[in-house]
């Protein structure tokens, strides 16, 4: 789902820049000198998950895990994502160098809005509410990125609007496939390591 | 994107690199500056002559950088693979002069040409880029980052998140590698979901226990929350040789994107 370069206005470059540096600056006010090896191992992790391919029918899918990585990381899914997004550019050719804040921007900020708003109900309660909860929380995350790549497309001109429109529908079944992930492993994480949830960002708002 | 998980090939590479290229001899705070400047050139162009030598000049990096070719290609084509689907429906999309009519729609000229510019752009762009800073090691790229004023967390964050990428993509195939010794095949099927979800969590869990371990080690040896930064990168006279050759040519692009304003 990454924009390339030349695809984007400059008014909605420059707009995506400056959201995307705030959300960084907000998530490294959180990142104490304690919390930055779990931070950078997480990121590590979530970097390596997103190359696992799930087989669905026919074809497969390559995880995002953007819900997930909220849900653990908060505020610090920003910098943690920006990481994973620069070395995916720079070593491996995708996406593109001037819209590197947009797409951060699409992908973190879903990630931190899923967060702000399930990150309690996933929690507290048991861990199978947690679970159905987390699962909402991925499938939410999904269709959140899938519709702000959509919106940075069709605010640069409308000529973009049926591609928009394409991305969301292709994206269904990756929302219920990220939604059944994150579900299994908040519930896993919910029974061996419940305290992996404060381990970066602290308690839940 | 899967072979990088099969493949036996490092995910990034650590370690002293064995290349024949002359970019990786170059100052790296250069090539990332001079990258970042021949995307902001390339993005303002539209003019197709200047895209294609845009392309040309991107081309020309690759033998110098060092990298292998066939495989940055590759990933070139892996990119353009992703972009092709909204390409393709932009000469739909565009409302201009009729090319041809396919299932009753219109395909114009004007998207046709739009199409064509984003996808000589973003060619141009991502491959300088992989020729000018990912012809450096991963660690490099962070000192010269750092050098650059990046922040400090930041770049603290970018190291431990490259040192330990390889580390947990082995833990994942040995993790995987148990689960097809125990009869797992992945289908389409609850099953499959649950256990891959689980993998996901047990990596989570194992990521932080490894943190903590590696805190452990960090504080029994007195880290103050600063690295020592041993590289000191210095500007010789093949760097600014090499940044005005880069510096030249992008200025050649905008002399050719304005040509008739000039004329």
């Amino acid at each position: 789902m990454h924009i390339v370069d030349g695809a984007l206005s400059n008014p909605v470059v420059i707009a995506g820049t400056a959201m995307a540096i705030g959300g960084i600056a907000m998530g490294l006010k959180q990142l104490t000198l304690e919390r930055i090896p779990a931070t950078g191992i997480l990121s590590a992790s979530f970097f390596v998950a997103a190359l696992i391919h799930v087989p669905i029918g026919p074809s497969s899918v390559h995880l995002v895990l953007n819900g997930l990585a909220g849900l653990i990381l908060g505020w610090a899914a920003f910098p943690a994502l920006f990481v994973g997004l620069l070395l995916q550019t720079v070593f491996f050719g995708f996406g593109g160098v001037t819209v590197i804040g947009v797409n951060l921007l699409n992908i973190a900020a879903p990630a931190v809005l899923a967060w702000l708003l399930f990150g309690r109900l996933v929690e507290r309660g048991t861990p199978m509410s947690g679970a159905i909860w987390a699962g909402v929380g991925g499938a939410f995350s999904i269709a959140a990125t899938t519709i702000c790549v959509a919106f940075s497309l069709a605010l640069t001109g409308d000529e973009f609007i049926p591609a928009a429109k394409l991305v969301l529908l292709a994206h269904i079944p990756v929302m219920v496939i990220e939604a059944l992930l994150t579900g299994a492993a908040v519930y896993l994480v919910r029974q061996v390591r419940p305290d992996l949830f404060t381990a970066v960002k602290g308690v839940a708002p | 994107m899967s072979d990088r998980l099969t493949n036996p090939e490092k995910t990034l590479r650590i370690g002293p690199m064995m290349t024949m290229g002359h970019i990786p001899d170059l100052d790296p705070r250069m090539r990332i500056v001079l990258a970042a400047l021949f995307a902001v050139v390339v993005i303002s162009l539209s003019d197709l002559i200047a895209l294609c030598l845009a392309v040309l000049v991107a081309v020309t990096l690759l033998p110098l950088s060092g990298l292998p070719a066939k495989r940055t290609f590759k990933r070139m084509a892996a990119m353009d693979g992703f972009i092709i689907f909204t390409l393709i429906l932009l000469p739909f999309s565009v409302a201009g002069t009729p090319m041809f009519t396919f299932l009753g729609f219109d395909a114009s000229w004007e998207g046709l040409r739009q199409a064509v510019e984003i996808a000589l752009t973003a060619n141009a762009v991502i491959l300088a880029l992989m020729c000018l800073v990912g012809s450096m090691e991963p660690v490099t790229m962070g000192h010269a980052l750092h050098a650059l004023r990046m922040p400090e967390q930041l770049v603290q964050l970018l190291m431990f998140t490259t040192r330990y990428i390889e580390t947990l993509r082995e833990e994942y195939m040995r993790l995987r590698a148990a689960m097809k010794m125990r009869g797992f095949r992945p289908g389409t099927n609850w099953h499959t979901y649950r256990s891959f979800g689980y993998l996901v969590g047990m990596m989570l869990v194992r990521a932080l226990e490894r943190s903590e371990r590696v805190l452990g080690a960090m504080k029994c040896r007195g880290f103050m929350g600063r690295f020592v930064l041993l590289e000191q990168f210095r500007m010789t006279d093949r760097d600014w040789l090499f940044a005005a050759l880069m510096t030249a040519a992008s200025v050649f692009l905008l002399v050719v994107q304005f040509r008739h304003a000039f004329a």
